[in-house]
């Protein structure tokens, strides 16, 4: 780190010793880039044509790598440390219009981002008619999926504030549940949907029942395992779930039983439309935004219950909390149950959109991406989760989209592999850069405005 | 009953390297309460690491002796995969100190998705192996058609794993290191107050964890002969089984819990079902925390209002 010299001192001593101290940190940092990266940039190991592995070297990529890295460091210690010790110590007042514009902007951000999303695919058919449908499903679909994710551990993680590793595996359970039933029982999406739901709720209970004594860490790793356990077993029990495979031509939800089809009985017919595959992708982006939203009511609305005040209280200190005489046992489990409630139908939603489910769609790194939603958005607050939903889920598929690269870089690069690298650090970018999130963290609904003292006349003698 | 021996021998074998890697967990856990959500990821770059050192010597360096390659290899390993995470440290939890709880759990589950996903861009996703090293066996038991063996691999590794916990174990108790480790871990702000360099310590506790998963990464290369970006998650997690199950910040638990997981991994796989071995690990990690918290060695944590 680059330290300001005192401003007492001659200015140009001071650039000076600056501009060495900042060389010599550069100089650090790319020694210790150039060791740190040398092993698995500075070599490849690749399969010759006996099978045999071999080593190729890649030192201009390490070295171009590593000048980077330098330039940003010296980049920083020399501009960006200098301009934010300036700002720190420039008198604080803020603008009056400034937050004046931040107060509109938090006003009507909410119904400006609702009235986007029901516009949302038609702005897309107007204005791109060729790729409505990807960049419906894609990224109207798919986020909306994740935010209705994020809203239902965000009751359990956010609201509650028991942190669970495991969700995936509620979702997993009502994408099963929907897959199974409809297959053998030939029974419809809006009947599977809420049973789908109950049934996950069953198991969040089942499985919050063992865990109520742990917290914390220890509750994370816990249900971690149980997510673990349940996808294991939906990979190893090949005659219920068919194993690896998965289940495949799970029905295609209907609108009030008529399917999405080109037959004589199908949405388009009925409706004297040209059959068009959009039909059905336009009807999925409405049931999943009606889904979300109703997400979003009950959350709102049980959090103005008993059942919600307690969540929150739970969350600030459990210890009070049974002092108090709330029965920790019940908010807990309701907690679970109505969040394992949402995944089962966010997973049902899932399995009717895909066709197609199987045990790969629901790993570990499933529930780590809805808990970074949730904690990236900012505990406990709906806007943030679905804030960060569409930065880290949108941003994720935005990078299948960037073909163009392939000019910069040649042929052999592929956008699409830096996926996951680029989710991940953006991961501890954010925590680093904002660790209670993009939004900020919910304070609990209920709370004194103002601090109060107790009078005499209130805490009479010996009635405690 | 030599199915029984047999099988002992490899959960010891699959054991150590499960507590070496555990020790890495249960010190950090120990040290700043966090779960280190990529030090099973960073055991897998400690085996990638292996892996090429291993090429450099054979294939470029030609070398012939194979006991001194693999010392070489055990070193270069231990060497930049503490590297490794003496930066991750500084870089994805330092900054994160003392805020809010959750941030360092999401800052390393974002370090253990990139390390997986930057091992598979830069190495590719395919499985890496190498010809088997030290392929002798030594027979010990002769049974009508079945015979117990154990390999000289088994026996590196068992003997590796001894005298490395014999270092350790008086690093942490007898020198003055050990000494500040175990202050910081009491109270990081009277630690600090008496003269302890907090955060050296703690960057020293993530360098020796590294270190220590780098040696189970590579006797995890050289008993398998075969590693792939994803294997840090599955072998991760049960090392933090055994952590949990010594009980957490105990590091002779961290061993105790490793060979007991290890065992009961092979004993599941030899005589239930090979498919459910992962669930018998996942499962035992779930019944320790919620019936015994405390784990085997460990002490019981009094919560305080």
């Amino acid at each position: 780190m680059a330290v300001a010299a005192p401003d007492t001192a001659l200015p140009h001593t001071a650039a000076r010793a600056n501009l060495a101290h900042a060389l010599k940190d550069a100089a650090i940092t790319a020694l210790i880039s150039f060791a740190l990266l040398l092993p698995l940039i500075g070599f490849k190991t690749v399969q010759n044509m006996r099978n045999e592995l071999e080593l190729e070297t890649r030192i201009p990529l390490l070295l171009a790598i590593v000048a980077i890295i330098t330039a940003a460091r010296l980049f920083g210690s020399l501009v960006i440390e200098p301009w934010r010790e300036r700002r720190a110590l420039r008198p604080h007042a803020e603008d009056a219009r400034l937050t004046a514009l931040k107060t509109t902007f938090a006003n009507w951000f909410t119904p400006f981002a609702m009235g986007f999303v029901l516009v949302y695919p038609l702005i897309i058919m107007v204005f791109f008619p060729q790729g409505a449908l990807k960049w419906i499903d894609n990224f109207g679909i798919q986020i909306l999926i994740y935010i209705m994710l994020g809203w239902g551990l965000n009751i359990v993680v956010g609201l509650a504030g028991l942190l669970d590793l495991g969700y995936v595996a509620f979702y997993a359970v009502g994408s099963y549940a929907y897959a199974l039933l409809a297959k053998e029982f030939g029974l419809s999406f809006w009947i599977l949907l809420p049973l789908a739901g109950i049934l996950s709720a069953f198991w969040g209970v089942l499985l919050g029942f063992p865990v109520l004594r742990l917290r914390g860490d220890y509750l994370a790793i816990v249900t971690l395992a149980f997510g673990e356990i349940i996808r294991l077993i939906l990979i190893n029990w090949v005659s219920f779930t068919g194993g690896y495979a998965g289940v495949s031509g799970i029905p295609r939800p209907t609108l009030f039983g008529i399917p999405f089809n080109a037959t004589e009985q199908g949405f388009a017919a009925t409706f004297g439309l040209e059959f068009n595959p959009i039909h059905r992708t336009l009807f999925l982006y409405y049931v999943i935004l009606a889904l979300g939203l109703v997400t979003a009511y009950v959350t709102i609305r049980l959090r103005q219950l008993p059942v919600g005040r307690a969540w929150e209280a739970l969350r600030e200190d459990e210890i009070a909390c049974r002092s108090l005489g709330i029965n920790t046992t019940n908010t807990k489990l309701t907690a679970f149950a109505m969040g394992a409630m949402f995944a089962g139908f966010a997973g049902s939603f899932f399995a009717a959109r895909q066709g197609f489910i199987s045990p790969e769609s629901f790993t570990f790194l499933e529930s780590a991406t809805i808990l970074s939603i949730v904690v990236l958005g900012g505990m406990g607050s709906m806007i943030g989760v679905a804030v960060a939903a569409v930065v880290m889920i949108g941003g994720t598929e935005i990078m299948r989209e960037l073909d163009f690269l392939k000019y910069i870089f040649g042929n052999d690069f592929d956008p699409t592999q830096y996926r996951m690298l680029i989710f991940g650090f953006a991961m501890v970018l954010i925590m680093i850069w904002k660790p209670r999130g993009l939004v900020g963290t919910r304070e609990p609904s209920a709370f004194y405005k103002e601090r109060r003292t107790i009078l005499g006349s209130h805490v009479k003698e010996g009635h405690g | 009953m030599e199915v029984f021996v047999q099988q002992l021998i490899n959960g010891i074998t699959l054991g150590s390297i499960y507590g070496l890697i555990a020790i890495g967990y249960t010190m950090v856990f120990g040290i700043i309460g966090m779960v280190n959500f990529a030090h099973g990821d960073v055991f897998m770059v400690s085996s990638f690491i292996a892996l090429i050192a291993l090429l450099i010597l054979t294939t470029w360096l030609g070398m012939a002796s194979v006991a001194l390659a693999l010392l070489i290899v055990l070193i270069v390993a231990m060497v930049f995969t503490s590297l490794v995470n003496w930066v991750i440290e500084r870089v994805a939890y330092r900054p994160l100190r003392g805020s809010f709880r959750l941030a360092p759990l999401i800052s390393a589950i974002g370090m253990s998705i990139f390390l997986s996903n930057f091992v598979q861009v830069t190495q590719g996703p395919r499985n890496k192996s190498v010809p088997p090293l030290l392929q002798d066996v030594i027979v010990i038991m002769e049974g009508n058609g079945y015979d117990v063996t154990i390999s000289y691999r088994q026996l590196i590794i068992w003997s590796i794993t001894a005298v490395l916990l014999a270092a350790f174990w008086y690093l942490v108790s007898k020198t003055s290191l050990g000494r500040a480790q175990r202050a910081c871990e009491q109270d990081q702000k009277m630690a600090a107050l008496v003269g302890v360099d907090v955060d050296r310590t703690i960057s020293i506790t993530f360098v020796i964890g590294a270190a220590l998963a780098a040696v189970a990464g590579t006797m995890y290369l050289m008993y398998y002969g075969v590693v792939n970006f994803s294997d840090g998650f599955v072998p991760g997690i049960k090392a933090f089984t055994a952590a949990v199950l010594g009980g957490i910040g105990s590091l002779p638990g961290a061993v105790i819990g490793g060979i007991l997981i290890g065992l009961i991994e092979t004993m599941w796989s030899a005589y239930f079902s090979i498919d459910y071995k992962d669930v018998a690990a996942f499962s035992i990690l779930a019944i320790t925390l919620i019936f015994l918290p405390q784990g085997l060695l460990g002490r019981p944590e009094v919560e305080k209002v």
